[in-house]
Order: C-alpha cells, then sequence, then structure tokens
C-alpha cells in the first residue's frame, strides 16, 4: 500500500506558541484512496490535514518542521510556489464558505485567477464541475444566482465543484460533512467514493461510520501522533494498539 | 426574592429613563433645527450663494456651503478610502502572524481616532504652509482626509474581521494570491466600506476645526482645487454669530440643509449595504 505514495510526510512537527501540535509524524497516503483521519477534538486531525496544502503558513507563532513530499515534490521546500502546490488540492472545509458571486462565478473563480478566460471553456468547466457534483440539474436554470441563495448541502457540493474546477489530483475534506444533514452528508459521501477514481481523498472526520463508509484506509491519531495507520476494516474491527481500540469502541473521545 | 424583583425593576426603569434620554434629545434638537430653520428655508438658500458678503447678509443663500462641503467631504472620503482599504487589508491579510505588529497598529489609529479634529486642521495648515498652498479647497481635502483616515481604517478592520478565515483559506486553496484573496474579501466586505463610507462622510461633514484654517470660505462656488471653500458648519459659525436675528434664523436652515445631507447618506448608505449583502457568504 505505501509503493506508491502520493502525499508523503516526514518526520512532520507542528508547534504553535510553546504548544507542540504534531510530534514527529511520518505517514505514506496512497495514490487515488480515501484515507480517513480520526480521533478526539484537539487532537491535531485538523493541523495535520491543513499542513498538507500549507494552510497554515499564517498561523501566529507557528513553526513547522518536517518535510511533505506531493508528487515528489517537498513543499516546505523554501523555494517551493506555495499557489502551484495549493491548486493541487481542492480543500472542504466543515462548511460551506461560497464565495460572494454568483454560482457560475464560484466555480469559474479558481480557473480564472489560473489563467482561463475564454468564455466556451469556462462554459464548460462550469458544466462539467457541476455534473460531477450533482448540481446541474438543480441549477442549471440560474447560474447567475448568488451562491448563497442555495441550500446548505447544495452549497458544500458547489465548494466541491469550485475546487475541482481547477484540477487539483488531491482533494482534502476537513469535517466536510458536519454542517450537513443526512441526506446531503450521504450525496457527500457517496460523491468521495465516486472520486477517488480520480482523486487522492484525504479526509478529516470524527464519524466513524463516514470512515467506513468511504475511506479505504485509516489514520488515528491521538495527542498529536499518528497511534496507527492501516486499511479501514482492521483499525475499526482489529486494531492492533489499545489506544486505537479504545477510541473505537467509544472509551476515549 | 423581593430584593432580586426590586434590583430588577430598578435597572429596567434605568434603562429606559437612559433610552428616553438619548431619543428625546435626538428630538429635540431635529425639533429645535425645524422650528427655528423651516420659517428661512426658502428656494433661494439652497439655489444661490450669499448675496451681501460673508454670510452676515440676509440675501441670496449658500449654495456655496452646500458645495463647498459636498467637496471637501467627499473628496476626503474617497481619498480617504484609497488609502484606507490598502492598510485594513494589509493589517488583516499580510501580517501572517505577527499579531503584535497588527494590534500596535490598531492602536496607533485609536490614538488618531481620539485626536481632536482642530489638532489636525492645525497640522494640515503646517503641511500648507509647507507646501506653499493657501486656504483651499485642496488644503480643506487634505486635512479631512487626515481626520477621516483613521475612522475609515478601524472600521474596515472591524468588517473585515467579521470575514470567516475559512473564507479566505478557500481561496487560497485554489492557488489565489494573497491580493486575489483580498479581492474576494473586498467583494465580501462592499456592505461594510458603505457603512464606513457614512460614518467618515458624516464626520467629515460635519466638522468645523479641520476646515477653519485649511478650507478658508469664500462666497463663491469653488471652480478648482486651489479656490477656498466655504463649509456649511462654517457658515452656520459665522451666521450664528451674527446679531441680527434673521441672519440668525438662516443659520439653522443651514444646519437644517447640513442634517438632511446627512440623512440622504445615511438611507443612500444602507440602501446600499442592503443591495450588496445579497451575495454574501456568512
Amino acid at each position: 500500500m505505501t509503493n506508491n505514495p502520493h502525499i508523503s510526510v516526514q518526520n512532520l512537527s507542528v508547534e504553535i506558541g510553546n504548544q507542540q501540535i504534531l510530534k514527529d509524524i511520518s505517514i505514506n497516503i496512497p495514490n487515488k484512496k480515501v484515507v480517513s483521519i480520526i480521533g478526539p477534538s484537539g487532537c491535531g486531525k485538523t493541523t495535520l490535514l491543513k499542513s498538507l496544502n500549507r494552510l497554515l503558513d499564517d498561523t501566529a507563532e507557528i513553526k513547522v518542521t518536517g518535510k511533505v513530499f506531493v508528487d515528489g515534490e517537498n513543499i516546505y521546500d523554501p523555494n517551493a510556489e506555495v499557489t502551484h502546490i495549493r491548486k493541487k488540492m481542492g480543500l472542504l472545509s466543515q462548511r460551506p464558505y461560497p464565495l460572494p458571486m454568483s454560482i457560475y462565478d464560484n466555480i469559474a473563480y479558481g480557473p480564472r485567477i489560473h489563467g482561463t478566460r475564454k468564455k466556451v471553456v469556462l462554459d464548460e468547466i462550469v458544466e462539467t464541475q457541476l455534473k460531477a457534483t450533482g448540481l446541474w440539474n438543480e441549477v442549471k436554470d440560474r447560474l447567475n444566482a448568488p451562491a448563497t441563495r442555495l441550500s446548505i448541502g447544495q452549497q458544500q457540493r458547489l465548494c466541491l465543484a469550485r475546487g475541482l474546477a481547477v484540477e487539483p489530483e488531491i482533494i482534502l475534506g476537513d469535517e466536510s460533512t458536519s454542517a450537513l444533514d443526512p441526506v446531503s452528508t450521504s450525496i457527500i459521501e457517496d460523491l468521495f467514493i465516486k472520486l477517488k477514481e480520480k482523486y487522492t481523498i484525504v479526509l478529516v472526520t470524527h464519524i466513524l461510520r463516514q470512515a467506513r463508509r468511504v475511506s479505504d484506509y485509516i489514520i488515528f491519531v491521538y495527542m498529536g501522533k499518528i497511534i496507527e495507520f492501516g486499511p479501514t476494516e482492521e483499525i475499526l474491527l482489529d486494531p492492533k494498539q489499545e489506544l486505537t481500540r479504545e477510541y473505537v469502541k467509544g472509551y476515549i473521545s | 426574592m423581593i430584593r432580586r424583583k426590586l434590583e430588577e425593576n430598578f435597572f429596567r426603569t434605568l434603562m429606559i429613563l437612559a433610552t428616553i434620554l438619548v431619543t428625546g434629545s435626538f428630538f429635540l434638537i431635529v425639533g429645535t433645527i425645524l422650528y427655528r430653520g423651516v420659517p428661512f428655508m426658502t428656494w433661494d438658500m439652497i439655489s444661490k450663494i450669499p448675496g451681501g458678503g460673508f454670510y452676515i447678509g440676509k440675501e441670496g443663500g449658500v449654495l456655496n456651503a452646500i458645495i463647498g462641503s459636498l467637496y471637501v467631504a467627499g473628496g476626503a472620503t474617497v481619498l480617504g478610502l484609497f488609502i484606507s482599504i490598502p492598510v485594513a487589508i494589509y493589517i488583516n491579510m499580510y501580517l501572517g502572524g505577527r499579531i503584535w505588529l497588527a494590534n500596535g497598529l490598531r492602536i496607533a489609529f485609536d490614538v488618531l481616532f481620539g485626536i481632536p479634529s482642530i489638532v489636525y486642521g492645525a497640522f494640515g495648515f503646517l503641511i500648507m504652509v509647507y507646501f506653499g498652498i493657501r486656504a483651499s479647497l485642496l488644503g480643506g481635502i487634505v486635512a479631512v482626509t487626515l481626520l477621516v483616515i483613521p475612522i475609515l481604517v478601524r472600521t474596515l478592520d472591524e468588517v473585515i474581521r467579521t470575514v470567516p478565515k475559512e473564507l479566505g483559506d478557500a481561496t487560497l486553496s485554489l492557488g489565489a494570491t494573497r491580493w486575489e484573496t483580498a479581492k474576494v474579501v473586498i467583494r465580501q466586505i462592499r456592505p461594510g466600506v458603505f457603512t464606513a463610507i457614512l460614518l467618515s462622510f458624516g464626520r467629515a461633514i460635519g466638522d468645523v476645526a479641520s476646515v477653519l484654517f485649511t478650507a478658508g470660505f469664500s462666497d463663491n462656488i469653488p471652480t478648482s482645487l486651489h479656490q477656498p471653500a466655504a463649509t456649511l458648519p462654517l457658515a452656520i459659525f459665522f451666521q450664528l454669530g451674527s446679531p441680527v436675528a434673521e441672519v440668525q434664523g438662516r443659520a439653522y436652515a443651514s444646519a437644517l440643509i447640513l442634517t438632511i445631507i446627512v440623512l440622504i447618506i445615511t438611507i443612500l448608505s444602507s440602501i446600499l449595504a442592503k443591495r450588496f449583502s445579497k451575495n454574501n457568504s456568512r
């Protein structure tokens, strides 16, 4: 499973202020699989996720050491181009945050900043990505309406489509269904399963059911350390570590 | 039990009284202006320049001061925005983790906010002397711009801080640069920008001390930046100083005009703020 890693984290440590958030994390994330990061609140799951596309850069008093290789390129190399790194990874946050513009412009935003200007090309990207996220039939008649008019579930799919429009290789999900109703949640989960044919997907989740449904592998993080990493079934049903067992059984949370 | 109930009633009464006091004085002020100003409110007041020298006369109107005030307050607000938006964006989006620096700058702007406008007037005057500029529309705009920048920066700063951090994360994750992200943030804060414009314009158009030495005064409507410009607050000041009752009445009419202008700006900016908030993500 590690012979073809898409993302390779090596000895990553993150300190904020005097607090050590992540301690010496090393992990290989396989290509075109869904990997869930689980663990109790405050264990560093989100920090780990955000360290993968350098979204932590602007955090106050932060110190990041170690390396993260994406496609063999160390993204923490001082010469690395951060916009180029981030473009490779779509982020889906806890709640949808549509840009203050129309549905169409939300999706066209990414391609536009990267230089796509032709209306025909943009039209096609918008249609393709809205279809990929199952929104096309719901919104095709009101592409110029403000994105905020959509329901929260639709907004989250729009945000996913917006991320896909810049042709990333990786999708990062930070508890992406936590604000959604059960129907929207299962739509998003189904999308993740469908999208893994083309993308490597890393999800932070605190819902074990979700981790079980969508992921191929699970990383269990506890107090800033990776306790266990393995195939979903193994982690959830037959974990090797005592801590993992206690967590998946609900003794620690 | 009784003590708690008494306490509850006591403080509620206190709150009601304070609210009555505030709204009461608002209506008293507006009432006074209307009562004393309306009789002198003629079409001439807003359509003609003064007839008999330096506001003292009874003839003509205060069109020169209306236009002068709109020029000064409008010019200062526009100029102030061009300076304040970059400052507010820089403090919030470019300092990264250097929170101490951002907070230091905020304190500096708070101090500037608290400085009396006469100091800005004096400072503006010094700048003008240095550059050899005489009391003029330009001088007035510069002094008032200095006055409104702290208001604009602090208002915009507060507005930008209400923008969810995740919105910025979203554009950055798409590979946007900071500036591209800032442009989205500016779109998001457009309603707040109108609030800032309102606060700034209101302060600018009502301030006397900053324009006293810098804008000068004139019976004519300025046709270039280098001509002196009359302003409504100064017109009110001069007219009120007159011993003639009729001229004093014209001061109240001028105050009425000033109040109406502020009212129009208030309504306009809240309509625009509402219009531009429909696209926002919350």
